[in-house]
């Protein structure tokens, strides 16, 4: 894996050594020991404490009161919300949207991307234009693709039923059918964020050095051989860390799913995923002590899922 | 080389490789004429279906109102197209307020943004004071909030503060992005301590170190994370969603969200205000094209 110092890049302004600051720490003297460093970290720390720290434990806070945005009375009530989170059937059915949304996304936002760099990486003409149309969808508001893709399903005059029925096959119910309404929200959202996960690995494979490929080629090694017995085990790393990044992104569904529906969480309730539950339980039942409970827990799954994660991918590093 | 790899991924696996951008990519790799015509027609099957739903959203957009609504669909429409969707949604609705509310609220956000986080990214750098690593460690540690999970109570918070419906009450929140300090300060690490040695014996003080050195040392970062800020800004909704309810002070994204409801079934004029909130970034990919495309990389690995 010398990779990295090989290839590392003369015209990025990243200094790469690390030599004199080393030798300094060894010699104890300390260029830097200004005093005011403070004031420097300042302003930060109390934007983050006012509007990260403060509200988390606010939160908690909140989240052992029956309280309610409507009126100003709360009662401590301990452990009620959570107790009564674990029996609430829609706490579970909405975690499991999430879920199933989490899975059946971060699939084709993996796989699709990495042929997508795999196929532009080979150096075909038009690097510009492949660059533009897989990535530019990222670029939009959440608002402008989900009114897009409104008018793509739409039932009537839409341009997928449109293309379906020229196709002699039966319209299909995007926004409608419960079996439908999950895949419609995967649909859009592997359009539209797939250019992020395609970018992470164009910069992948650019790292790879070309002397690996003409190595290989001298040994007479063949198109496909070189993908699988280079590019591929060369890029597991950054697979690891796209699907990570993906899994963490696709459990905070919810922008483009309330917006799809309106806000009525899909057909059936199919595209509900859980922070729309948080949503709908703080600020429509404007029950703010249960919605931060619930948050909670949210909040704690996230945590281990990073942790699962961060360890597996440490031990297949070693 | 195992170490500085899992501790940086940002700077191993993406600055080299973002840094030769220039030269485009590899091309030592041969094949076959067969193959080629297989890669092109894969690229393009993708760019057929990624393109597609763009192409007739500016198609509708430039439509009759009553010819996008065929059966069976039409493609370019007997009467010919008109500017008429995009003259009518400028004239009558809130866009332009939008738009304007969305680019002084994504200024701020990011010129703020960036300046506090290269501020403290500076200060864990280069300064020594008591209690830096516990406050680093606390700062690492929000990497981990989701700001998704804060909304009922900074809600509340921000209510009781008199800032709902203010352009402060959209702002603030949005202020802190501890992954940036993160990433910058590992920039900063990396930058040869000769340079500060050699102003500070001339007299330099902290401060301007800071700016005069550091920061001119470090703009292809700065750019990047400044890229990465913007487009998050410019495309927020949950937040600028619950803060506001005045359409006056409402951002495009979240503004569009009443379009759906406001235009009832008038496609052509959906589209048109669609499209119109996805152009500037849309325009600017096409101008900066390389360096958004580092930029993103470069702050995306490294943020997590």
């Amino acid at each position: 894996m010398s990779t990295s110092s090989t290839v590392r890049d003369p015209g990025a302004t990243a200094p790469g050594s690390t030599g004199p600051q080393r030798a300094d720490r060894r010699t104890g003297r300390s260029l830097v020991g200004g005093r005011g460093g403070i004031w420097f970290v300042l302003p930060f720390m109390v934007v983050y404490a006012a509007f990260v720290l403060w509200p988390l434990l606010y939160g908690l806070g909140l989240s052992f009161f029956d309280t309610s945005l409507v009126s100003d009375e709360s009662q401590f009530v301990g452990l009620d919300n959570y107790a009564r989170l674990l029996g609430d059937s829609e706490v579970w059915r909405t975690l499991w949207v999430t879920v199933l949304f989490t899975a059946g996304s971060t699939i084709p936002l993996v796989a699709i991307a990495l042929v997508m760099a795999l196929l532009v990486q080979t150096g075909v003409r038009g690097q510009w234009f492949w660059r533009f149309v897989y990535f530019a969808p990222f670029l939009l508001p959440v608002a402008t693709v989900v009114l897009i893709w409104q008018w793509l399903f739409s039932g009537d005059f839409g341009l997928f039923n449109g293309v379906l029925t020229g196709l002699g096959l039966p319209e299909v119910g995007w926004l409608t059918e419960p079996e439908m309404g999950l895949w419609s929200v995967i649909i859009l959202t592997v359009w539209w964020t797939i250019g992020f996960n395609f970018l992470l690995y164009l910069a992948a494979l650019q790292g790879i050095p070309d002397q690996l490929y003409e190595a290989a080629e001298i040994d007479g090694a063949g198109g496909w051989r070189r993908l699988f017995s280079i590019t591929l085990p060369l890029l597991t790393r950054t697979t690891a860390l796209v699907v990570v990044l993906q899994v963490l992104a696709s459990l905070k569904l919810f922008d483009q799913a309330y917006i799809l529906y309106r806000g009525s969480g899909g057909p059936g309730g199919s595209a509900t995923p859980i922070l729309q539950y948080v949503y709908d339980t703080g600020f429509v039942d404007y029950r703010l002590g249960y919605a931060s409970a619930i948050s909670y827990v949210f909040f704690v799954l996230i945590i281990l899922i990073a942790l699962v994660q961060a360890r597996l991918s440490r031990r297949s590093e070693s | 080389m195992t170490t500085t790899e899992t501790a940086n991924p940002a700077t191993t696996t993406v600055l080299p490789g973002a840094g030769r951008e220039t030269a485009g990519p590899s091309t030592v790799q041969r094949y076959t004429p067969l193959a080629r015509a297989g890669m092109v027609t894969g690229l393009a099957v993708l760019a057929v279906l990624w393109l597609a739903p763009l192409v007739w959203a500016v198609l509708t957009s430039l439509k009759y109102e009553a010819d996008t609504t065929t059966v069976p669909l039409e493609v370019v429409p007997e009467r010919g197209f008109t500017l008429e969707a995009y003259t009518s949604v400028l004239a009558n609705g809130n866009l332009v307020t939008w738009f304007v509310n969305s680019t002084v609220v994504t200024l701020v956000v990011t010129v703020l943004t960036v300046a506090l986080c290269a501020a403290a990214a500076y200060g864990f750098s280069r300064t020594r004071f008591r209690g830096r690593r516990a406050l680093f460690a606390l700062t690492v540690a929000g990497i981990m909030v989701p700001p998704q999970i804060l909304i009922v109570p900074l809600y509340r918070q921000m209510v009781s503060w008199g800032l709902a419906d203010t352009y402060l009450g959209i702002i603030l929140p949005q202020l802190v992005v501890p992954a940036m300090v993160f990433i910058l300060k590992k920039f900063f690490d990396g930058i040869p301590h000769e340079l500060e040695e050699a102003a500070r014996i001339d007299g330099a003080g902290q401060l301007r170190i800071f700016l005069q050195i550091v920061l001119p040392l470090s703009r292809s970062i700065l750019a990047a994370v400044s890229i990465f800020v913007f487009i998050h800004a410019w495309n927020n909704f949950l937040w600028p969603f619950i803060i506001t309810s005045d359409p006056a002070l409402m951002t495009l994204p979240v503004g569009l969200v009443q379009v759906q409801s406001s235009f009832g079934v008038r496609y052509a004029q959906i589209m048109a205000s669609a499209i119109l909130a996805g152009l500037p970034l849309v325009v600017a990919f096409m101008l900066f094209q390389r360096q958004i495309v580092r930029g993103v990389a470069t702050t995306g690995l490294g943020g997590t």
